[in-house]
């Protein structure tokens, strides 16, 4: 079984290998091949997201006894993600493919920085203080409903 | 591992890095009117004055303001560390290495050891607290991961060199007894090799696979580069100053081949990237990358086949690949990877909603990133023809040098004065 850090950085390139096709298809000028692959990326960036804040997240804060530290900037960080995600879906509902590659490249940055965090320390951190309970919370995580 | 030292908030002030970030392009600039000023007679040889002016024009005003200023932004995100009091610090820094830098160069150019003196206390005072700053943040760091270990050992590589610097400023200032070609040589590879390749290695470890979308280094690399490389540029200095010639030559070889590997390791990485979009800060790695291969086979060559071309001009091709080529091409291109996402993450930040945030690419269109990425690539390709031919070369590559250098400064200044136009159109709308 892997770790939490690898189960959820291999989420991580997923959702990455989605956010290329997607903004390869604009780059093409490729409206509509645009559009499903979009939907495809975010549906699997809100998964993870829903997989991390309501699973993985609680259990680090009450393993530390700490709900403002590091969940906490990654829960606004989430969130910032989420509005870039909205821009890019209104550029998309409008057709605009040039503000689309525009939101794009600053989600691509703002997403990976913060999955920098994540993998190089929270989730090992979270493999350290779950110990032997890993296995089943990412059981949890793969149980959790689409 | 210690989660109470944890932090992973956001960002210091913008003004923090990016006062470092808006400088160092005007130091392109300086450099550029030094060689022309002088002409070719500046290639007659590395030890004149003018071209030692230059090389800390280029290392000192340009990279090192840059990397600096870039470690205070990006400590927290890669290693999970905050700078205590980054304003503060920041200042204490930029000030002293920025007048520190002219200082150093204009001693150099009016041989004046009252220069020397007086630019020996100010970058020890900057590199000083740079060192403290950052060496107390990266032993704190609560995981060591690849980066973490290859900070730590470039954080080394910098005591080095300004420890051997410092003692070059006891030459020069106050007439210091010292062996100075020896030292001049490890001062400049412990610069070179030991602080920037390495902690340009820490950094793409991380930023190769995430930004450019490409599979990770392997493990092996990640980890074992950096200390690898540090023992060996330790032995091969102790074994310099043994005058241990072929045992020197030999810890070189191994020096080359190591920084061929990381070369050609990441060129291969990034020709496996699954975004396939073009980009130009790709390009930027691609010549700082081939810069960096074609700096080790040089060195190779000539150990194996020292008749190949004379040695002076060895020694100013890979004074080029490795400064303008190498370092001073990838931080061209990180550049303009952070200023642009900074100024969007500081409004965003700001506005929080109240009015809409202009994106990256409205920030700093792909045209003139471009364009200015094409006159460094000349500027690079003129000045290494410069080095073995001057008469013809050297007017030419100090003015792309200039213009290269100028137009990167007015790029990024772009980006401060668009920022500052929608931080004052974005409050005033509330």
């Amino acid at each position: 079984m892997p770790s939490v850090a690898e189960f959820l950085a291999a989420e991580h390139r997923q959702c990455d290998d989605r956010f290329a096709a997607a903004e390869e298809a604009a780059h093409l000028a490729d409206l509509t091949g645009c559009r499903i692959r979009f939907q495809q990326f975010q549906a699997a960036m809100n998964h993870h997201f829903h997989k991390e804040e309501d699973t993985l997240f609680p259990a680090f804060e009450q393993a530390t006894g700490n709900t403002m530290g590091p969940t906490r900037v990654m829960r606004l960080e989430h969130q910032q993600i989420c509005d870039t995600l909205a821009e890019m879906s209104s550029a998309l509902t409008s057709g605009d493919l040039e503000e689309y590659l525009g939101q794009a490249e600053t989600l691509l940055i703002l997403t990976q920085q913060h999955n920098i965090k994540e993998e190089q320390i929270l989730y090992p951190m979270c493999d350290e203080i779950l110990g032997a309970a890993a296995q089943s919370m990412i059981q949890a995580m793969q149980d959790l409903p689409v | 591992m210690n989660p109470v030292g944890l932090s992973l908030e956001q960002a210091p002030p913008f003004d923090v890095p990016l006062r470092f970030f808006l400088t160092a392009p005007f130091f392109l600039v300086l450099a550029a009117m030094v060689l022309l000023w002088h002409g070719p007679e500046l290639f007659a040889s590395r030890w004149l004055p003018a071209p030692l002016a230059l090389t800390h024009l280029l290392t000192l005003g340009f990279m090192a303001q840059v990397m600096i200023g870039a470690l205070l932004q990006m400590l927290p995100v890669v290693i999970g560390v905050t700078v205590p009091r980054p304003q503060w610090i920041a200042a204490l820094i930029h000030l002293p290495l920025t007048l520190g830098t002219l200082t150093l160069a204009g001693a150099f150019l009016l041989g004046s050891p009252l220069g020397f003196q007086i630019a020996s206390g100010l970058l020890g005072l900057g590199f000083g607290v740079a060192l403290i700053a950052f060496n107390l943040a990266v032993w704190r760091a609560p995981v060591t991961s690849g980066t973490v270990i290859a900070v730590r050992c470039a954080l080394g590589g910098l005591l080095v060199t300004v420890t051997l610097g410092l003692l070059l400023g006891g030459f020069f200032g106050w007439g210091l007894s010292l062996p100075i070609v020896t030292i001049t040589t490890l001062h400049a590879v412990w610069g070179l090799v030991g602080w920037t390749v390495l902690l340009v290695a820490g950094i793409a470890d991380q930023v190769v696979p995430m930004f450019h979308i490409t599979p990770a280094y392997p493990c092996w690399l990640s980890r074992g580069f950096a200390p690898l490389m540090a023992v060996m540029l330790a032995l091969w200095s102790g074994l310099m100053l043994g005058n241990r010639e072929i045992a020197t030559q030999l810890a070189g070889v191994a020096l080359a081949l190591g920084i061929a590997v990381f070369a050609g390791t990441t060129l291969h990485l990034l020709n496996q990237r699954r975004r396939k979009i073009g980009d130009p800060v790709l390009a930027y790695w691609r010549i700082s990358l081939i810069s960096l291969l074609a700096s080790a086979a040089l060195w190779l060559a000539t150990s194996f086949l020292p008749a190949l071309m004379p040695w002076s001009t060895v020694e100013w091709l890979l004074g080029i690949l490795l400064i303008v080529g190498f370092a001073g091409a990838v931080i061209n291109g990180m550049l303009y990877k952070i200023v642009p996402f900074l100024a969007w993450f500081h409004l965003q930040a700001q506005l929080l909603g109240r009015a809409k945030v202009p994106h990256m690419k409205q920030l700093l269109p792909d045209a003139p990133v471009r364009r200015q990425g094409w006159a460094y690539l000349v500027a690079l390709l003129l000045l290494l023809a410069a080095a073995v031919y001057p008469p013809v070369f050297t007017y030419p590559a100090a003015l792309a040098l200039g213009l290269a250098g100028g137009w990167l400064d007015v790029n990024l200044w772009s980006v401060w004065r668009i920022y500052r136009q929608a931080l004052s159109k974005g409050l005033a709308a509330v």
